[in-house]
């Protein structure tokens, strides 16, 4: 099979860190190449080198593209080559149209008229190549995260792409929007159009990839062919050490039942007639590890942030009891005094001030805990910085690193930090291990068991089903605001969940 | 085992000292540059600028921007901008000129109504951008027009004064001289010798305590400079003016909120909750910070700060004009611009919007005795605030 393209050599320094150390590439033409490497690897660099984000002059190594060398001074000279990135991010304007942000920047027009028609017709013609069912005229805020995913994918094939980058695209979609990302990945590959597909869900690298690269500290680590492709192979390539179990050890110490929810109906927050939780009642035990399954939209995320001093929701209604005494949690402070702590899915936008370092970010919210009668003490602070920093193994220059510029791992571990110093009873986690790498998840189950094994509780949102049944002790299932099931982790399975769930799903149509 | 850990060991200092200076590296250059600028100007204006007289002058000319610096400062960390205190202060000093001069209220009690007034004034329009979200540029230009008409229907048109001779020392005043030396104010200077004593005393104090619990500073020979520089700069300033009629009052009041606003941004939990909301608010209101309270407080803050002001403003001239204040919001933000805060929230320092100020000031004054004409002093003002920003922004990408 012939190569479209070859990266050799290359090395990309920045100042003080070799981000990128001889690194080769090569993809060839019609296949789906997976890159692969814990956080901080160096993929996502190599990646703004190929597309030119990284221009031409500031690495050293060359490119070579359907066998010419390229200079690519900007993100525009690749697309023209027919190179596309679609970013973990995504690069989407909510307020405006799927066919408007298809062509945006790339409009049919004459003298700088856009021509509607053609740019609705087009859209409609990609969106079916994509099998997106909707409306070119739908507004990009009206989609969930999996269909902006397909808009991101149609945006790409207007542009005539030959290699598709895609930088974990299924991190925030749910099994059933992955599964359809991947097929038409293959359905691409079909047409002759190469991928690279960046990824930390190796189930799905193993399903779709022809051939696997695996980075490390900024050098390459292997390549490997279909047949060598193995999950065991892979994760210890990456890490460089054999991880011998996936989850940490535990053994399981519960004791009385520590916080419990009783009726809690909740509304949407602009929509208030639409209930978005409906009647849950749960509870979790002293030293126990509760998880709650469910598919994207179930409403996990919005019954956690409820929970959490109204974060979220409207008339909310229900019971919160702890250790069987009803409390007050109508406001985030009171709910932070009754030891419930709530670490969010999307650490950038509430999770961590992004421009502060860790210091300030790990202290922020139990302030009290540093400080007398409103004046911080510098030294106390400093300690619980260094001290949790050590605790949750954040690696960084020192704890006045800015967040901003840590990998996804360790603004997770600062995110936990901040919580584990606010000295929670009951901590919920929603989504702790999403996009980052299999080593960071190892160091978060451990924090997870040591903390229970010091008597608190935690309540585990995961939508990576293998997580919940590694690390929880009781699972509940939800579906579209209810509670469809609950099992001991030892007679779970997915199956089980997965069943429970259609089950629901069945009833509600 | 032992070279291993002793390695990582100079390395962990090493980083600390290089955040250390790294993270003052913008406040060393700020201050380098107003040294310039007052070096500049002293050699243009043949050393006019650092008379005596005219650096009482100075001071006197800019209190009131100073002093609106340090509110706007947490206004903008918070993520918001204020556009109102020009015509705020105008106001405050009609009032207080219509109640101490037409009404004849006793100064003490009119001057405290009138900061009440200020804070009442910065809750109102607090309480929109705060509780209801709606845009601080579009309350506060809004208040901007209202308290500007307000102050204009108050004074009836008109020019009021002039001043009770005890509210005119506020802005006119000088520490009073125990010792009677001529032509020296042995107070002042005194004062500043306990200034800087205390200050050194502190300094040491801090790095003791750090040191202590086994946490490096930065470098001893880069500390004790700097200590030396601050203080050589202060006693020097203090000399000249003592060599006049002494510290003004005003500068007094100045220096007190400084620290005090120093104080409250490093060291106190409302403080850093301000930046944490500026930084990221959604993440700060999860993280239980009250972030509508923390915003109103922080108009609050600005509306009595914008008070003061106007009355030091309207204490100098003697009189409340119905014009006073125009424009100064642009001066206030601009300091603080200059000073390094960002437009986005979450940073800036007080020190900075001091320097800052001063900046400006300097540059306002030395070009008036060069006798550059007004039309250039503007060019010139807007194309120093546009270079520090670009040299900001610059920074920021290359690091």
């Amino acid at each position: 099979m012939e190569t479209i393209l070859e990266m050799r050599n290359i090395t990309k320094v920045f100042p003080g860190v070799k981000a990128l150390n001889n690194v080769n590439l090569d993809v060839r033409k019609g296949e789906i190449h997976a890159l692969v490497g814990e956080n901080g690897a160096g993929k996502s660099t190599l990646m703004k080198v190929l597309s030119g984000v990284y221009p031409h002059g500031s690495y050293e190594g060359e490119i070579v593209y359907n066998g010419q060398e390229q200079h690519f001074r900007g993100i525009s000279d690749s697309e023209k080559q027919g190179i596309i990135i679609i970013h973990q991010e995504l690069a989407l304007v909510p307020l405006l149209s799927i066919a408007e942000n298809i062509f945006l920047g790339n409009e049919p027009a004459k003298f700088g008229i856009i021509d509607w028609h053609v740019a609705e017709n087009r859209t409609r013609e990609l969106l079916a190549k994509v099998g997106l069912k909707e409306d070119p005229l739908t507004l990009i805020t009206n989609l969930g995260v999996g269909k902006q995913q397909l808009v991101e994918i149609a945006k790409a094939l207007s542009k005539d792409v030959e290699l598709l980058i895609l930088d974990e695209p299924t991190a925030s979609l749910n099994e059933n929007d992955s599964d359809a990302l991947l097929a038409l990945l293959l359905e691409f590959k079909a047409q002759g159009i190469s991928s690279i597909l960046i990824s930390h869900k190796l189930n799905e690298v193993g399903k779709v990839a022809d051939r696997i690269t695996v980075l490390r500290d900024g050098a390459t680590i292997e390549t490997l062919d279909k047949q060598d492709i193995s999950e065991d192979r892979i994760v210890t390539s990456m890490v460089g050490r054999q991880l011998a179990d996936r989850f940490p050890q535990r053994e399981p110490d519960i004791g009385e039942v520590v916080f419990e929810v009783k009726n809690w109906v909740v509304h949407h927050h602009i929509h208030s007639e639409r209930t978005v939780i409906n009647g849950i009642n749960l509870n979790v035990r002293k030293g126990e590890v509760v998880g709650i399954a469910g598919l994207m939209g179930a409403g996990r995320t919005e019954f956690a942030m409820s929970v959490f001093g109204k974060a979220y929701g409207r008339n909310i209604s229900g019971e919160v009891f702890i250790k069987g005494e009803p409390v007050d949690v109508s406001t985030i402070g009171k709910a932070i005094d009754h030891g419930i702590a709530y670490v969010t899915e999307d650490r950038k936008t509430y999770g961590l001030n992004l421009i502060d370092h860790i210091k300030h970010n790990t202290t922020i919210a139990n302030l009290d805990g540093v400080s007398h009668s409103g004046v911080i003490d510098d030294m106390a602070e400093l300690k619980v910085a260094n001290e949790y920093r050590r605790k949750t193994n954040i690696r960084s220059s020192s704890i006045y690193q800015k967040t901003g510029n840590l990998s996804g791992g360790n603004q997770q571990k600062v995110v936990l930090s901040k919580w584990l110093f606010a000295n929670p009873d009951l901590l919920i986690l929603d989504e702790p291990t999403r996009g980052i790498d299999v080593g960071a998840k190892y160091e978060i189950y451990t924090i997870i068991n040591q903390l229970v094994s010091e008597g608190k509780s935690v309540l585990m949102i995961s939508s990576e089903m293998p997580e919940l049944l590694g690390v929880c002790d009781r699972i509940y299932v939800m579906n579209q605001g209810r509670l469809v099931g609950e099992m001991p982790a030892s007679e779970a399975s997915q199956e089980k969940i997965m069943r429970a769930i259609i089950r629901a799903e069945g009833k509600a149509s | 085992m032992t070279i291993e850990t002793a390695a990582t060991q100079g390395k962990k200092d090493l980083a600390t000292n290089g955040s250390a200076l790294k993270g003052n590296y913008r406040e060393y250059g700020l201050v380098l540059a107003l040294i310039l600028i007052m070096l500049f100007f002293q050699y243009t204006t043949s050393g006019v600028l650092f008379k005596p007289v005219n650096l009482t002058n100075l001071v006197l000319q800019n209190s009131y921007i100073i002093i609106m610096a340090l509110g706007m400062l947490l206004v903008i960390v918070a993520g918001h901008i204020d556009l109102s205190v020009g015509s705020v202060s105008g106001f405050i000093g009609g009032l207080a000129a219509v109640m101490m001069v037409r009404w004849q209220i006793h100064y003490i009690p009119a001057t405290i109504l009138c900061l009440i007034m200020g804070g009442a004034i910065g809750a109102a329009q607090g309480y929109w951008i705060a509780y209801h979200k709606i845009p601080s540029f579009i309350v506060t230009l809004a208040g901007m027009l209202v308290f500007r008409g307000l102050a204009l229907w108050l004074l009836g048109g008109q020019s009021v004064g002039p001043f009770p001779p005890q509210f005119q020392l506020l802005s006119s005043g000088f520490i009073p001289d125990f010792f009677g030396y001529p032509g020296f104010n042995v107070t002042s200077m005194l004062v500043g010798i306990i200034l800087v004593v205390l200050m050194i005393y502190f300094s040491v104090r801090g790095r003791a305590k750090r040191e202590k619990h086994g946490y490096q500073g930065e470098p001893f020979t880069l500390f004790v400079a700097k200590n030396l520089i601050i203080a050589g700069i202060v006693l020097f300033l203090t000399y000249l003016l003592s060599s006049y009629k002494g510290l003004p009052n005003v500068l007094i009041v100045m220096s007190l909120l400084i620290a005090l606003f120093v104080f409250v941004t490093k060291r106190m939990t409302v403080g850093r909750r301000i930046y944490a909301m500026g930084g990221n608010e959604k993440a700060a209101k999860l993280s239980g910070i009250k972030t509508e309270r923390l915003t109103f407080l922080t108009f609050v803050n600005m509306g009595v700060l914008a008070a003061l002001a106007g009355l030091i403003f309207a204490a100098r001239l003697n009189t409340a004009t119905p014009k006073a204040g125009l424009g100064f919001e642009l001066d206030v933000i601009a300091a603080v611009f200059i000073g390094g805060a960002s437009a986005m929230g979450g940073v800036g320092q007080v020190m900075g919007a001091v320097i800052g100020a001063f900046i400006m000031g300097v540059m306002n004054n030395g070009m008036s005795i060069m006798g550059v004409n007004i039309d250039w002093q503007q060019v010139i003002k807007g194309l120093v605030l546009l270079a520090a920003v670009i040299f900001d922004v610059y920074n920021k990408n290359k690091a």
